[in-house]
Formats: C-alpha cells, sequence, structure tokens
C-alpha cells in the first residue's frame, strides 16, 4: 500500500514539479511564531466555516426554489422533507453568525496586536475587503428565504441607496428590478449569493493567505520573529523563534476546531434560533407587503452600522449622511495602517491611551449594536424608567458614532504627536504557557 | 537583556475584552428579560409547552382536530409524518384525526373554503404550521387563556393578547366563560379577567390542555426538533471526545516547543 501511494506520489511530482515546493512554503516550511495565544485560532476557524458555507450551500441549492412564489415554500421542504435538510440548513443559518463572531474576534486581534502595521498593511487591507465582502454575502443571502423580515429587511436596506440625491430613486429601482423586492430582486440576489460573491470571497482568502505567508505571521509581542536570530531545529536559515505551520499549528487548531464544534453543535441541535438573535421570528411569517413586521432590524451582525444610520439626522435636505456615516464607519477601518503611526505592534507593550481607546470603541460598537438591535429600546425605560425614549435612543447613539470615529481622531493624535508612552519591547518573543 | 518583569504581566487585552464582552452580555441580558415580559398589551404567561412528551403531543393533537382543524389548516404537515413521530399508527390517525378524507401521505388541510371563510370572519382563519415558530409558544398559551366576552366586538369575545381578534372562542365549553374586570378610573384597561361561568374543565385541567394544544403547534412548527434532541446529544459526545483527543495530540506534539 505505502509503496503504490509513494509511487503514484513520484508519478504525480514528475508531472507537477512545483506541487511538493508550494505545499512545503506554505505548511512544513512556513514558520509562524511559536507563541501564538487563543487570538490565533480564529483565522483558522473563519476558513472552516467559509467550507461549511460553502458544501452546505451547495446542498440547499439544490432543494431550493429561487422565486418569490416558491421560496418560502421551498425552505418548509427543506426543513421536513428533504433528509437531513434540517440539519444542513442549521448548519448553514448558524455558519452565518459564528462567521461574523469569528471574523469580528479575528480583526479584533488584528486591532490588539498591531497586526495591519507595516509590513503587513496589505493583509489587512484584503482582510478588509474579505469583510466588505461578506457583509453583501449575508445580507442577499438573508433576503433568500423569503420570510416577512427577509422582505422588509431587503425593502429598508436598499432603501438607503435612495437618499442619495438625484440618482437615489432610479438606483433602488435599478438594484430592485421592480418598485418592491419581488421575483427579479430575488433572481439576482440569489446568482449574486451562490455565485459571483463566492468567487470573489474565496479568491480574496487566498490572496489574504498568499500576502500573509509573504510577509510572516505576527504574534502576541508584536516581535518580527525574521529580524531576530535564525536557526532552529529544522533549519539554519529560519528564524529562532518560528515552528513548522505543519504539524505544529495544524494539530493546535484541530484542537480549535473541535472546541469551536462542540458550540456550533450545541447551537444547531438545542438552539438555532437563539432566542430569535440568528433566525428572526418573524421570518418565520410569508413575505408580505401589506404587513408590517412590529420591529424591522437586521440580523445582530449588521445592527452597530443600522444603529449609525437609525440616529443620523438629516440635514440640507438630505437622509444621506447616515448613510455616508455607515459606510464611512466601515471605510476608516481600511485605514487603519495609516492612522495609527506607532511604532510599536502589541498592545502589550503600548501605552494606557490606547488601551483606554481601544475599551472605549469596542463599547461604542456594541452600543451602537444595541441600538440597531433595538435593545436599548427595551433596557432604557427599564432602567430610567418614564422618559423620552427617542432622544434618549439618538443621544445615546450619537454619543457612540462621536465615540466611534472620535477613537480613530485620538489614536491619529496619540501617536503622530508622539504622547504615547510605550514600555520596552522584548527581543524576542515571549511564552506564557 | 530580556527584562523578566515585562513578562510576567498578563495580557491586558484579554482583561479589556472580557470587560467590553461582559457589558455587551448585559445588554443582552437586559433585553432578555424584557422580551420575556413584553407582549401584546401585556405580559405573557409561561407555556411550559415542551415537544419532548409525546402523550402530551397526542392530546394536543387530539384537541387541535377536534377544534381548530376545522378553520385552521396546517399545510406543511403531513399525517403520515404526524403520525410516525407521535406513535400514533395509521388506522389511529385516519379514523380519529383525518375528518377530511385527505391522503395519508397528504398535508392537513382545512376543509373550509378560505374565500368563504373570509367574509364570514373578515379575514380568512390563518394556516397554523408556523405559528409557534412566528409568535413563539408563550404567547401562543397566553392567546388561548385570555379569552374574555366582550360585547362591544363583533365577535362577541375579545382577547388580552391580541386585541380585537376576529375569532370567536372556540374552547369556552372547556374553559368557560371569563370577563373583563376594568381597572378602576383608567378608562378601558383591562385589570384581570374573571371566570364568570366554569367550563366543562377545571381551570388547572383547562391550562393542562392548552398546554398540550401549544407543544403540539411547537411540534408542527419544527417536526426537526425531535429529531435534533435525538441526535445533538450524540454529537455533542462524539465532539468532546474528539476535541479531548485533539488535546492529546497537540500536547503530545508541543511538548519539545518551549
Amino acid at each position: 500500500m505505502a509503496n503504490v501511494l509513494s509511487s503514484i506520489g513520484g508519478w504525480v511530482t514528475e508531472r507537477a514539479p512545483g506541487l511538493m515546493p508550494m505545499y512545503r512554503k506554505h505548511m512544513t516550511e512556513y514558520y509562524a511564531p511559536k507563541n501564538f495565544n487563543l487570538w490565533y485560532y480564529f483565522g483558522s476557524l473563519a476558513v472552516l466555516v467559509l467550507v461549511n458555507q460553502i458544501v452546505t450551500g451547495i446542498f440547499l441549492t439544490m432543494n431550493y426554489n429561487p422565486s418569490a412564489a416558491g421560496a418560502f415554500d421551498s425552505v418548509q421542504y427543506i426543513m421536513r422533507d428533504v433528509q437531513w435538510g434540517w440539519l444542513i440548513r442549521y448548519m448553514h443559518s448558524t455558519g452565518a453568525s459564528l462567521f461574523f463572531v469569528v471574523v469580528f474576534l479575528h480583526m479584533f486581534r488584528g486591532i490588539m496586536y498591531g497586526s495591519y502595521k507595516k509590513p503587513r498593511e496589505l493583509v489587512w487591507l484584503l482582510g478588509m475587503l474579505i469583510f466588505l465582502v461578506l457583509m453583501a454575502e449575508a445580507f442577499m443571502g438573508y433576503v433568500l428565504p423569503w420570510g416577512n423580515m427577509s422582505f422588509w429587511g431587503a425593502k429598508v436596506i436598499i432603501s438607503l441607496f435612495g437618499t442619495i440625491p438625484v440618482i437615489g430613486s432610479h438606483l433602488v429601482d435599478w438594484i430592485m428590478g421592480d418598485f418592491l423586492p419581488g421575483d427579479a430582486t430575488l433572481n439576482r440576489f440569489f446568482a449574486l449569493h451562490v455565485i459571483a460573491l463566492p468567487l470573489v470571497l474565496l479568491l480574496l482568502v487566498v490572496l489574504h493567505l498568499a500576502a500573509l505567508h509573504e510577509v510572516g505571521s505576527n504574534n502576541p509581542d508584536g516581535v518580527e520573529i525574521k529580524k531576530g536570530p535564525t536557526g532552529n531545529r529544522w533549519s539554519a536559515l529560519a528564524p529562532a523563534d518560528g515552528i513548522p505551520f505543519h504539524p505544529y499549528y495544524t494539530v493546535k487548531d484541530l484542537f480549535g476546531v473541535g472546541f469551536f464544534l462542540l458550540v456550533a453543535a450545541f447551537i444547531i441541535f438545542f438552539a438555532p434560533t437563539v432566542g430569535g438573535w440568528f433566525l428572526e421570528h418573524d421570518n418565520s411569517i410569508r413575505a408580505n407587503n401589506l404587513v408590517t413586521p412590529s420591529e424591522i432590524k437586521p440580523v445582530w451582525y449588521f445592527t452597530s452600522f443600522y444603529g449609525i444610520v437609525r440616529v443620523m439626522p438629516a440635514f440640507l435636505g438630505t437622509a444621506v449622511w447616515g448613510v455616508l456615516t455607515m459606510f464611512g464607519a466601515i471605510a476608516v477601518l481600511f485605514l487603519f495602517p495609516w492612522i495609527d503611526r506607532g511604532k510599536v505592534k502589541s498592545i502589550r507593550y503600548r501605552g494606557t491611551g490606547f488601551k483606554v481607546g481601544l475599551g472605549v470603541f469596542v463599547f461604542a460598537f456594541i452600543g451602537l449594536g444595541s441600538l440597531g438591535a433595538g435593545v436599548t429600546d427595551k433596557v432604557f425605560p427599564q432602567w430610567f424608567g418614564d422618559i423620552d425614549l427617542a432622544a434618549w435612543d439618538n443621544n445615546f447613539g450619537r454619543l457612540m458614532v462621536v465615540l466611534y470615529f472620535g477613537f480613530f481622531v485620538f489614536l491619529w493624535a496619540y501617536t503622530h504627536f508622539g504622547w504615547e508612552k510605550t514600555k520596552p519591547v522584548p527581543d524576542r518573543v515571549t511564552m506564557h504557557d | 537583556m530580556i527584562n523578566r518583569q515585562i513578562f510576567m504581566k498578563r495580557r491586558p487585552s484579554v482583561k479589556y475584552f472580557f470587560a467590553a464582552a461582559g457589558l455587551a452580555l448585559g445588554l443582552l441580558a437586559g433585553s432578555a428579560t424584557v422580551h420575556a415580559a413584553e407582549g401584546h398589551g401585556g405580559g405573557l404567561m409561561p407555556s411550559g409547552a415542551s415537544v419532548g412528551d409525546q402523550a402530551s403531543l397526542q392530546r394536543g393533537a387530539r384537541l387541535y382536530f377536534n377544534y381548530c382543524v376545522g378553520c385552521h389548516s396546517l399545510k406543511y404537515m403531513r399525517y403520515s409524518r404526524m403520525a410516525n413521530d407521535l406513535g400514533l399508527t395509521k388506522k389511529e390517525v385516519m379514523q380519529n384525526l383525518n375528518f377530511t378524507g385527505a391522503k395519508f401521505d397528504g398535508p392537513v388541510i382545512s376543509s373550509m373554503p378560505s374565500a368563504l371563510a373570509a367574509r364570514w370572519f373578515g379575514k380568512a382563519p390563518p394556516d397554523l404550521s408556523l405559528e409557534v415558530s412566528a409568535k413563539g409558544a408563550d404567547w401562543l398559551y397566553t392567546y388561548l387563556n385570555t379569552f374574555y366576552l366582550d360585547p362591544h366586538s363583533p365577535a362577541g369575545w375579545n382577547n388580552l393578547a391580541l386585541p380585537n381578534a376576529a375569532m370567536p372562542f372556540p374552547l369556552w365549553e372547556l374553559q368557560g366563560i371569563q370577563t373583563a374586570v376594568m381597572e378602576p378610573g383608567r378608562g378601558h384597561q383591562v385589570q384581570k379577567l374573571m371566570l364568570s361561568q366554569p367550563g366543562q374543565m377545571t381551570p388547572a385541567q383547562y391550562q393542562q390542555a392548552t398546554r398540550d394544544l401549544t407543544s403540539f403547534l411547537q411540534y408542527v412548527s419544527e417536526p426537526a426538533a425531535l429529531q435534533r434532541h435525538r441526535y445533538g446529544v450524540w454529537v455533542l459526545l462524539f465532539l468532546a471526545l474528539f476535541t479531548l483527543l485533539a488535546y492529546m495530540l497537540k500536547k503530545e506534539y508541543w511538548k519539545d516547543v518551549h
């Protein structure tokens, strides 16, 4: 058996001499810093979820009917009559939410340890593009079940483009292909969701990894292992603090995968709707343009950005500012490498201002999310009694918007004018366990 | 020379993250408590519904097919699937639950023509296949328990969970007749409901009956829940073992990394 395998391997290698060198470059001879911590699981987990979405998505496509007349029924057909259809659908719906969980944590890791800084700006930019495409992908996927929240969510989000002066209303009709979300909208969203955006996403992931492997991974100390001493057990030229990605990080990530799957399986089998946070109650009602849900809100992962739109006032005769601010909130993330001018990468050795600022930023992001999800509408009256809720929501939300963008202004000034008091950075990476 | 002092400081970033996460969870928990208490004109009663009790599901099915199916279809539910999941034979289902002569493998469709029904009630009785998914078990249970006599309403009945409901109360023989006690001096706010004429069931029996009915409709909303619960435990056990083995493998490989 072993003989047969190795002779097949030899046959392939002879005809594709580039394969083994590529495998070595990216796996057995890709030297990653040995001090990765818990935060470094989320990159490989994002790849796992991407594969899950593609595989379960293929099987859903086999049974789903992309038409306004048939979509809702076909989802129930999948849930009831397709063998294991319920499992495939819950894996896909849970995977969508968990995708954002791991991507948010992955991005936060990058911010904490300064992984966007020189020489990794390209890695960050490609990652941000992935995030952008992922949001479009998730939005269009959310419309496909054609429940009432799908319909109204689509209507509200597409209508945002209507706030653009002059061309707005034409743009909305062009996107929907109709005057309301309908068959045309559903069909084009289906095409974009199952083929166009996944292709872009896969390409970007390949580029993201290629860019990363070109410069090498950052680590919790923010120390460049390539600038440290060379020579380890595997190679005299490799960084001394690097270990081969395979098998060290493959087995470590395997453990991460096991733990992640435990959490995912618990949700899939015992709480697939997560109390309306992953699958909303109003989406169990067929799309109906005559009945508005009592509360239109996007799924949790969009609520921070939606919160911005909710609180931004209209002035100069247009409501476009909310939309501009929302897109600005995403655009400003692209600029992280140039706004943060600090030389020290890791939060471990950065000044107190950075740590407090990052805490405020996270608070603003979650605060806006609570607002966008309608949580504040419920807890404010509970906490503060008889209040003018709309005014409280607006003031709270606008304060959060100021804090969100204020963080970037502060970060630029803090690092540009040299106000940051950093701690000495060690020469080599450190192991904590 | 490396300064040892620096490295003893445990990752502050983790602390910040947990502080922020704690705050977020606080907000979510706040919303969860409100969610339970929110309602359509008042608090919801906890239904205690569960799809795990097969006897309860069978009793709920019997109630549904005696009192509800005349008007409300379950178009996504097949008789055969129901028989299988509720532990009933084909004969039992076809004789006791199927009154329309539908095929055993066919869906549960009410015999009432919906165009006529819309004329009779002002609104065609909705299909209830996904009622619990859409509105929640507690809402349905509250709805079934808060009908009261209201001479001002066209149907003669009103409801606390769904004010001005179009449906006349079909279970009044079982529960009896409730009337509203108005809040003194606050206009038309209902303070509480009073059982002014007892029905065939005691209040406790009626609550159990509506709990059965709610459980049945919760099952109908998602028949796969039975499979989820059955397989879920084994999947989690397998994954726990897998994770343990992966952890041991990692430990073994990483022995020599310092």
